[in-house]
């Protein structure tokens, strides 16, 4: 018995390990003043200051992406989940395999089609709404499903119905009683949705430019290019920004589960 | 009139018919019930009346002098209590009473003013800054009753109000239900399929069946006088006699019965209460069950009717199942439907 949990201690260390010590060896090496001679030569904060200097553009870009990203899912996204768990049935279920379709197909499919369409039109090619775009049809499907099963658990009509008798139009029905009702849905969307979109690199490496380059192609690029320790510095700065996002997501997708239920 | 409805249907896409063309007629400050079995097109009235479902082409709803078919229910200034009171998860009790008001356009002031009013006269000051959430199911009824009445509504309109609760606070709440109604001495339409509750709280009940009104009256005049013979069986308790009428007489499986008078009617009906064990009693039947209810024993017969007859039966003590007995029935307790009454 005691060699059973002993054994199970040691698995569940191994696989610990192997996960967190080349995430360290990386976060280290970022830090390091020269990598090949190992820790010894030193700490440093110099690579991440070289890193800003070089694709603070990027980090910025990704940043401006997610928020367009998260106000276009939303505009679109919360009413369509909203028009989809009013009316149930054959149609809707149709239009959300519809939606959903960009996360069966991958990510470098789904850009070709993009270039082929709109790679003509020069400006928008150009432009960072033509990675918005991209990011806008693979993002979509998460915020309409999270803000749909919240809809979904609550009795919609009725309380619309009740808002109804005491004078409220549609309009202030949908922001008084179904955005509010929907909050925990939207929130576990929303943090979904800029976190994906930070992250996105399939797409988003199809469909950049020399100068547009969003955080997860700057790393690439940086890793193709750069000295490792630059790369690496790079890695601890993506970290910084996405565990705190994924960790927020975590909360709210459980919170929203918890209402759902 | 306060309130007309006239021509009232509803036929679903399918061809269902919820609702025959249906006529009412509501005096201010009346309170009228709605009384049948689920299915009877009740809920489809309150509804339609609510706005929340439209009429067939050809109805329409005056409220006074304003003809209000064709208004969106937002329109409507009608107050509705749900069966599932429907309140606001994401407002305190304060925010759900006050959102008519606010939708209204009502400054600030005038709003608290009118929420402290409407939360004192229905006792709910201790609640009133809680969540709906940390509510019971009779505070929660009060504070739907006080969201709807709280705007002014020119009707009240209640579906089902007590059918969520448990059956010990249906009791209780059913009587301050009544009373806060008459203070607040507005026009109220309310659904229900308990007649002890229709009976309790109305002015006048509407028996609904199969779609239409079949009798609207008082409560006694619906319990003494049924016209039909669903009103009798579903208000009165009544239970069919069956047999054959001749004249004066009754003539049934266990014995003959004497009318008041001679009748041409076709079905006769009494009531529990009024079928008494009797030693020299004109019926005989055979006892199949019996069970003590406290104040009285409810006694199973049958050999006296075609069906089961019921005997409600005060005393110390009753026959026991296998015995045979004598029962008398009173003329004047004897209800005689015509034979086109006796088929609706």
């Amino acid at each position: 018995m005691r060699i059973g949990k002993a054994l199970q201690l040691a698995v569940t260390l191994l696989a610990a390990a192997f996960l967190l010590v080349p995430t360290i060896q990386s976060v280290l090496a970022g830090v390091t003043v020269n990598y090949f001679q190992g820790i010894r030569s030193g700490l440093t904060l110099e690579w991440i200051a070289v890193v800003w200097e070089l694709y603070a553009s990027s980090i910025f870009l990704s940043l401006g992406i997610a928020l367009a990203c998260l106000c276009v899912t939303l505009v679109i996204g919360v009413p369509a989940a909203y028009a989809l768990a009013r009316s149930p049935g054959r149609l809707s279920r149709a239009v959300e395999e519809f939606i959903s379709l960009p996360l069966a197909i991958p990510g470098l499919a789904l850009a070709l089609a993009l270039l082929q369409l709109y790679g003509s039109y020069k400006g928008f090619r150009m432009s960072p709404a033509f990675i918005l775009v991209g990011h806008v049809l693979y993002t979509l499907p998460f915020m309409v499903r999270s803000v749909q099963s919240v809809l979904a658990a609550i009795d919609l009509r009725t309380l619309e119905e009740g808002a109804a008798t005491l004078g409220a139009g549609p309009v202030r029905r949908f922001f008084d009683v179904v955005v509010p009702n929907a909050l925990p849905g939207i929130l576990a969307g929303a943090l979904t949705v800029v976190t994906l979109s930070i992250g996105e690199f399939n797409l988003t490496w199809m469909l950049h430019t020399p100068f547009l380059k969003t955080l997860p192609v700057g790393l690439a690029d940086s890793y193709a290019s750069m000295r490792l320790e630059i790369a690496s510095a790079y890695t601890l700065i993506f970290f910084v920004m996405i565990v705190p996002l994924l960790l927020a997501m975590q909360w709210a997708s459980a919170r929203a589960q918890r209402m759902s239920q | 009139m306060t309130l007309t409805l006239r021509n009232i249907a509803k036929t679903y896409p399918g061809g269902t018919r919820a609702l025959l063309p249906t006529d009412l007629d509501i005096a201010e400050g009346e309170i009228v019930s709605l009384l049948g079995p689920s299915g009877c097109g009740k809920t489809t009235l309150l509804r339609i009346i609510a706005g929340l479902e439209t009429a067939d082409a050809g109805a329409e709803i005056r409220f006074k002098d304003d003809d209000i078919t064709h208004q969106p229910v937002e329109r409507r200034k009608v107050g509705m209590v749900f069966q599932s009171y429907a309140l606001f998860p994401n407002m305190s009790v304060r925010g759900n009473i006050g959102y008519g008001l606010k939708m209204q356009g009502l400054p600030r002031a005038q709003i608290d003013a009118r929420v402290d009013e409407v939360i004192a006269l229905c006792r709910l000051e201790p609640y009133a800054g809680r969540a709906i959430t940390a509510l019971s199911g009779g505070q929660r009824q009060r504070v739907a009753l006080a969201r709807a009445f709280a705007p002014r509504p020119r009707l009240l309109l209640l579906d089902e109000p007590l059918s969520a609760l448990d059956a010990a606070l249906r009791g209780q709440l059913r009587d301050e239900l009544a009373a806060l109604l008459r203070q607040f001495g507005i026009t109220a339409i309310f659904v229900t399929h308990d007649q002890d509750e229709a009976m309790a709280i109305a002015d006048r009940v509407a028996v609904m069946s199969q779609g239409r009104v079949a009798q609207i009256g008082t409560p006694e005049a619906l319990y003494r006088a049924p016209q039909t013979a669903f009103v009798a069986r579903f208000v009165g308790n009544s239970m069919p006699l069956g047999g054959r009428i001749e004249g004066s007489q009754l003539h049934l499986p266990g014995g003959t019965l004497a009318l008041t008078a001679p009748s041409d009617g076709k079905a006769a009906f009494v009531r529990a209460e009024d079928v008494r064990l009797a030693e020299h009693g004109p019926l005989t039947a055979r006892v199949t069950a019996v069970t003590f209810l406290g104040t009285h024993y409810r006694i199973a017969l049958s050999g006296a009717t075609e069906d089961t007859l019921f005997c409600l039966h005060q005393g110390q003590s009753a026959p026991k199942p296998g015995e045979t007995v004598r029962l008398a029935i009173a003329p004047q307790s004897i209800l005689i439907l015509s034979p086109e009454k006796a088929a609706a």
